[in-house]
């Protein structure tokens, strides 16, 4: 049936997130999570959402490790060790309660893939019917990401330099 | 300061993987209007085989060189993206509205197209750049004085 691979994915997925913050092992949390970001990007590639899957891979499973492994390389050795102060009261009450909450309002979502839904009905049908024809471009995903909303385009790249210029100004020193 | 991998595995594989791993993050970038893929992704498969090359090869290895000189990039892809808005600009349409790219012999939905492809060769150098840097940032100290003094 049509949850036959969706199970096993979501419980490895809450396999390796669990793992990555139970572990007592800074290095080894860091390798958790790109096996949880790999996990991950197989749900979105199995929801069809093939574009964030490769993002979720090359960034969340390779470029973010890295970094992580980086700056972990970059810290004093002791400090890779955790410690661990027990989870307060009102946490171990009141994230159950919430997520019961959010368990039971996810009733009223519109099915996955569901044509009458407000996000498929609005304005979907008219990408899809004259993005080919505006732009050339048989990838709606493109084609609105980069034509219809390139102002938005821009500004997250924006995002990204500013992050990278941040990144050099405060981490890049000489040797001492 | 990386220093180079001793394992000879890892440098066999790396000299093998990495121009392919580039060819793919081209293919990526550039098939980004027929299929999944796109400018972010392309860039990232970019920058991240150049970064598989400082990990592998270490910092002074000639096989770097391209990572280094990729440093000097930063800012390329937001001047190209925002140029290409500028064009449309002087075109005499909206910003970003490719439709007025001043390009002879194409109609509008080319020149569209052709929009398309620059901003994301734009957005793909911008990424590529921001993910080598910050690797570079993380990872080097005595690395900054040869790449800032040229």
């Amino acid at each position: 049936m049509i949850f036959s691979f969706e199970i096993p994915l979501l419980i490895l997925l809450l396999l390796t997130a669990a793992g990555a913050i139970l572990v007592k092992d800074l290095m080894s949390a860091i390798l958790l999570l790109g096996c949880y970001s790999f996990f991950l990007s197989l749900v979105w590639a199995w929801l069809g959402a093939v574009d964030v899957a490769f993002v979720e891979a090359v960034v969340g499973a390779g470029l973010a490790t890295v970094l992580f492994l980086l700056t972990l390389f970059g810290t004093a050795p002791k400090d890779s060790r955790l410690r661990r102060p027990p989870p307060p009261m009102a946490a171990l009450i009141g994230l159950p309660l919430l997520g019961i909450l959010l368990l039971y309002a996810a009733k009223d979502l519109p099915q996955f893939g569901d044509p009458n839904s407000p996000a498929n009905s609005h304005i979907s049908p008219t990408y899809l019917e004259q993005s080919f024809h505006d732009t050339h471009t048989p990838n709606v995903v493109t084609s609105v990401l980069m034509d219809y909303r390139s102002l938005d385009t821009m500004v997250e790249t924006v995002v990204i330099f500013t992050a990278g210029i941040a990144c050099v100004l405060l981490l890049r020193r000489k040797a001492s | 300061m990386i220093r180079p991998h001793d394992s000879i595995i890892v440098q066999s594989l790396g000299r093998f993987l990495i121009p392919v791993i580039q060819l793919f993050g081209l293919y990526v970038l550039f098939f980004g209007q027929y299929g999944p893929g796109g400018g972010f992704v392309g860039g990232v498969i970019l920058g991240t085989s150049m970064v598989l090359a400082i990990l592998v090869f270490g910092h002074d290895a000639s096989r770097s060189q391209l990572s280094k000189k990729a440093l000097h990039g930063d800012g390329l892809g937001m001047l190209i993206f925002a140029g290409v808005g500028g064009l449309c600009l002087i075109g005499g349409g909206e910003f970003l509205n490719y439709a007025h790219l001043h390009i002879p012999g194409l109609e509008i939905a080319a020149r569209r197209s052709l929009g398309i492809v620059l901003t994301q060769i734009g957005v793909a150098i911008d990424v590529a750049v921001t993910a080598i840097s910050i690797v570079f940032s993380l990872s080097a100290e005595e690395i900054i004085e040869d790449s800032t003094n040229g």
